[in-house]
């Protein structure tokens, strides 16, 4: 090709080094540019994923929130909900190693007694369309909102009725909500558990219960000695000194 | 050969999928689902036409020693571009492609169409080949992905067909996206041959 540069050791370094620099040049200001959105777009998530997994609340739970730092150097993140400055309900923000690949990060919400109210997944690297589907799995069917499927819409025409959806005992096995880690084993019912696995995700399974009793582990902690101490302090405390109160309560 | 044989050429006669049998990697990981197909299809289509506009610029330029190196960065670039974009403007898109999109770096049907078009031609055709071509990516793949899914979960697209219980669940997983490759390209050639 005309005006094709020859492949001295001159120009081959000359252009690498004008072609890395432009992108890594480029990239950079990108960076620069796109850092603030992302971690807007990042808090956002949060925020949305707390008030999904906890009841109604009119505090800011972001303000209160407290961390506890795992072994791993990792640390949870508490945001206590509070109405009318009774707690209703605390997310908290948790994450297992054992999933099938990394860390899976889960937001899940405990009513006051331990129950889990909902949970949200946030981040993780699990196989699409296997161990992607923990974000609906452990949530309790609803019935009304199951779609028919074009055959037994057809079937429906000729007279044949559709299976009733699962909703009962098995439909149950599978959801974590509104049960009590405390009472019910939180373990794939392979491992001799209570919950049903997702179908050929068993490990990311386990990694989501993992993540979900870390949570309640240190939930439970926190709350046995300064529940009580949080409840009753927060009504005529300012939301930072609660914060503080429980800080303390908990390295007591 | 004119710009509708040029865009034409990648659905059919040299599909990267089918035909050339390019970027197997993200075809056989991604595709085990229909939409997942189709997203990351169109996002190797995006990065496709940038590389190859961008490389159908600087070809002259580049000693030949150093035309691969030169290639994997402008493309791998590019590929950080989306990543950032996406992550930071369209959040909820971004979060469902989020896994594929770094993936895009070692498809190597975008190096392929550089090496092989892009640092030959001019720009126009060249932007012209990595539509083509990326368009008919995304179709092989959402195809693949639409038989895995239905075979596997009885939905196309999440819309259900028949129940999920009577999934064959080995279409999912890989060996389903092997399985369905082969008939695919089988049914492709004789296609094409008759």
């Amino acid at each position: 090709m005309a005006g094709k540069k020859e492949s001295t050791f001159i120009n081959m370094v000359l252009v690498l080094f004008i072609i890395t620099l432009v992108a890594s040049a480029a990239l950079g200001g990108l960076y620069e540019l796109t850092k603030e959105p992302i971690a807007k777009a990042k808090l956002n998530k949060k925020l949305k994923a707390i008030e999904e997994v906890v009841p109604a609340f009119d505090n800011n739970p972001s303000e209160e929130m407290y961390e506890v730092a795992m072994p791993s150097g990792d640390k949870l993140e508490f945001y206590p909900a509070t109405m009318g400055g009774k707690l209703v309900g605390t997310a908290v923000k948790t994450f297992t190693t054992n999933g099938f690949s990394g860390y899976v990060w889960v937001m899940v919400g405990f009513k006051p007694d331990g129950t889990v109210n909902n949970y949200s997944v946030l981040e993780h690297k699990e196989t699409p369309g296997l161990g992607t589907k923990m974000a609906d799995w452990f949530k309790p069917v609803d019935p009304t909102k199951v779609k028919l499927s074009l055959v037994e819409k057809l079937g429906k025409l000729v007279g044949i009725k559709p299976a009733a959806t699962k909703g009962g005992a098995e439909g149950d096995k599978k959801s974590i909500v509104g049960k009590n880690p405390g009472t019910i084993n939180f373990t794939v019912s392979k491992d001799g558990g209570d919950i049903d696995a997702i179908t050929a995700a068993t490990i990311s399974s386990r990694a989501f219960l993992d993540a979900v009793q870390t949570a309640y582990n240190e939930y439970m902690k926190k709350n046995n000695n300064k529940e009580i101490s949080h409840v009753g302090t927060h009504s005529s405390a300012t939301s930072k000194q609660a914060t503080n109160s429980n800080k303390e309560g908990g390295k007591s | 050969m004119n710009n509708m044989q040029n865009f034409t050429k990648g659905f059919f006669k040299e599909n990267a999928v089918f035909v050339l049998l390019l970027g197997m990697c993200p075809t056989l990981g991604v595709t085990s689902s229909a939409i997942n197909g189709l997203g990351m299809g169109l996002a190797t289509t995006f990065v496709l036409i940038m590389s190859n506009l961008v490389i159908s610029l600087v070809s002259t330029m580049i000693p030949d020693k150093v035309k691969i190196p030169s290639f994997i960065v402008i493309i791998a670039s590019f590929v950080t571009i989306v990543d950032l974009v996406m992550a930071g403007y369209v959040p909820a898109l971004h979060e469902q492609l989020g896994v594929f999109i770094p993936l895009i770096v070692v498809n190597c049907v975008v190096l392929g169409r550089a090496e092989a078009f892009a640092s030959k031609n001019k720009l126009v055709p060249s932007i012209i080949d990595g539509a083509g071509m990326g368009l008919g990516f995304s179709m092989a793949l959402t195809m693949l992905g639409a038989v895995r899914e239905f075979f596997g979960t009885g939905k196309v697209f999440d819309f259900p067909i028949f129940k999920e219980n009577y999934g064959m669940l080995v279409f999912v997983l890989a060996p389903g996206a092997f399985l369905a490759l082969g008939y695919l390209i089988a049914i492709i050639n004789r296609l094409r041959k008759a």
